[in-house]
């Protein structure tokens, strides 16, 4: 009887799975799938799910009016400079926190998440004034920075709740060992570290590939990246769905890839510290 | 050679004074326990000889050189921790043999050296396995196999047995002691088990408050305690003690008695009259713990099966010869 009773909730629970799964997945489906009807079609009511005239047009026509490689080029560079220089800054930082942590390392934690808390549009204006004045409005350099700027804490955060996990006597084992800061570096802390790294790594080029608000108000076309070229597809003269989703689509596919290879280090890196 | 001395070793984190003050000569080869309750500075102090703390004061030598300025790995000594502390990612192998490439061995010479550390430990079988792989008192063989494959001057264990179950730790306990016997190297070892520390030992450390409060062999602490704590410390189940008449009697402001030093009489005997409380019967020992009204609760130990049972009435006379006086201040009075 009890096994019953598991197999039946086995059963049901997955089925709420899956069925949760789709749900947070049809947007982008039907994204897919607008992106290969006609206009007309894209927004019909009763809306056909599979039975239309599938054509490839809207991509033509998107690539056509806008160079898509240039600015899937543009975000290539954005999130990943930012993500690098973010790490750049964000190791030592946290290494220092985790390892040798003071009194106030706890605040200053804190203080930097509190940073993330604040509604970026309430700095827009002085931001936007600070790169006008600097010459950095639509540039790569300037949104590689906002970026970087703007991931900056959670990247720290993270990496943080990594180090903290490497045991402490590891450490002084291999301090004991006769390892130089450098070697214990090389030899023990990086090969520890490496999945942390990865997964924040990871998780950090998403949040700037997807990054729209800076982007959109920062940038216009020589820098423009892809969350640009999407929303150049939404216009006061009205929506065309059909390529929208087509640019959209281009626009996510990169990301999608990349998420697709790397689940399992991204999984560990959004649950990492809750689960031990 | 492994000499250590330590000359009035001071240790305070901010303003909480952790080592009070230590002095200590411990013999090359040796075997020192380090014991005392948690939190008396035991791992400190350890951890100060290991250079992974830095001394508030005082001198710690080694082989007659002073060491409170050489970092860890140059004063030639290597430590074995309480959670193993073996690298995950490296093999086991690779475990034993890292200090030796730090060292910047040739690779055949650590290749040697690690296959004769495995052997010693039985880990042959498992070179090339990972940490992860092993079984708790695998991994404890390879951190010790850690500790001797660079030959130090002495051996540092932090309570390395305290995560093994009980019949795997009385099993490491005998390794540990043969092997350092059978190497000669010094050993220094913390423990809160006070068993370990008395099986192990040629002399232990008795620590409370970051203080030593005695040191010496484990029957001179067992025979002649210096104080209270110590008395109370070392031995089980612990020391009697009794204040008030029975105490003045001998001119001291408490007395002492073991268990097993307790003469266990039925009623009616002379000596000190009490109701059995509860009654342990473990074949071997007997246990008895004892009202006896105004002096307290008293444990009584007798060797071999005694068929008394919680409620009947004992007495229990003190063997003369075997008790411990002490003064107002917890010192022992001697003579």
């Amino acid at each position: 009887m009890a096994r019953m009773a598991t197999t039946r909730r086995v059963m049901i629970s997955t089925a709420a799975a899956w069925l949760f799964g789709f749900l947070i997945f049809f947007p982008i489906l039907w994204m897919g799938l607008a992106s290969f009807k006609t206009e007309l079609e894209a927004f019909a009511i009763p809306p056909s799910f599979l039975f239309f005239h599938w054509t490839t047009e809207n991509y033509a026509t998107v690539q056509e009016r806008s160079d898509y490689l240039h600015h899937a080029m543009n975000s290539i560079i954005i999130a990943g400079g930012s993500t690098l220089i973010a790490l750049l800054i964000a190791i030592p930082a946290a290494w220092s926190m985790a390892f040798s942590p003071t009194k106030r390392t706890k605040d200053i934690l804190l203080w930097m998440l509190s940073t993330k808390m604040m509604p970026p549009v309430g700095v827009l204006v002085p931001i936007y004034l600070i790169y006008k004045s600097l010459g950095l409005l639509d540039s790569r350099i300037g949104l590689v920075f906002i970026l970087c700027l703007g991931n900056l804490p959670i990247v720290i955060w993270m990496l943080f709740t990594y180090f903290k996990e490497i045991p402490r006597d590891i450490l002084e084992a291999a301090r004991m060992d006769g390892a130089t800061i450098g070697r214990e570096l090389v030899y023990v802390l990086t090969p520890m570290a490496i999945p942390g790294l990865a997964s924040t790594l990871l998780l950090n080029l998403i949040l700037a590939w997807n990054e729209a608000f800076w982007t959109l108000n920062l940038s216009t076309s020589s820098a423009a990246p892809l969350t640009t070229f999407i929303a150049s597809y939404s216009s006061p003269e009205g929506l065309f769905w059909a390529k929208l989703s087509a640019a959209s689509t281009l626009a996510i596919a990169p990301i999608l890839v990349l998420g697709w290879f790397s689940q399992k280090q991204l999984v560990r890196g959004l649950t990492f510290g809750a689960v031990k | 050679m492994g000499q250590i001395t330590l000359q009035g070793v001071q240790k305070s984190f901010g303003p909480v004074h952790i080592i009070k003050g230590a002095d200590l000569e411990i013999a090359d080869g040796s075997f020192v326990v380090f014991v005392g309750p948690s939190g008396c500075g035991k791992t400190t102090l350890l951890r100060l000889i290991a250079g992974l703390e830095d001394v508030s004061g005082g001198k710690i030598l080694i082989d007659g050189k002073n060491v409170v300025d050489t970092p860890p790995a140059k004063r030639g000594l290597s430590m074995v921790f309480q959670s193993y502390a073996l690298y995950p990612h490296m093999s086991v192998r690779g475990n034993i043999g890292f200090g030796l490439k730090m060292a910047g061995l040739p690779k055949d010479e650590i290749n040697r050296k690690v296959e004769a550390a495995a052997a010693t430990l039985n880990l042959t079988p498992y070179l090339d396995r990972k940490p992860r792989e092993l079984s708790g008192g695998q991994r404890q063989r390879v951190a010790i196999g850690r500790a001797i494959v660079r030959e130090p001057k002495a051996f540092l264990f932090d309570e390395p047995l305290s995560n093994l179950d009980a019949a795997l730790r009385v099993q490491m306990r005998i390794e540990v002691t043969r092997l350092q016997k059978q190497l000669g190297t010094t050993a220094i070892y913390v423990t809160h088990d006070q068993v370990e520390a008395m099986t192990m030992a040629d002399k232990i450390v008795v620590l409370n408050g970051g203080k030593i409060e005695q040191y010496g062999s484990p029957l001179e602490l067992y025979e002649r305690p210096a104080n209270l704590f110590v008395a109370g410390f070392i031995g089980s189940p612990k020391m009697n003690f009794v204040t008030g008449e029975p105490a003045l009697q001998k001119g001291a402001a408490t007395i002492g008695v073991r268990p097993e030093h307790l003469k266990i009489e039925r009623d009616g005997g002379g000596g000190w009259q009490g109701t059995i409380a509860v009654a342990e019967h473990l074949g071997s020992d007997t246990f008895l713990y004892v009202d006896a009204g105004a002096l307290g609760m008293l444990t009584a130990r007798y060797i071999g099966e005694l068929s008394l049972h919680g409620g009947d009435r004992v007495s229990l006379m003190p063997d003369p010869a075997r008790i411990h006086r002490f003064d107002e201040s917890g010192n022992a009075l001697r003579g």
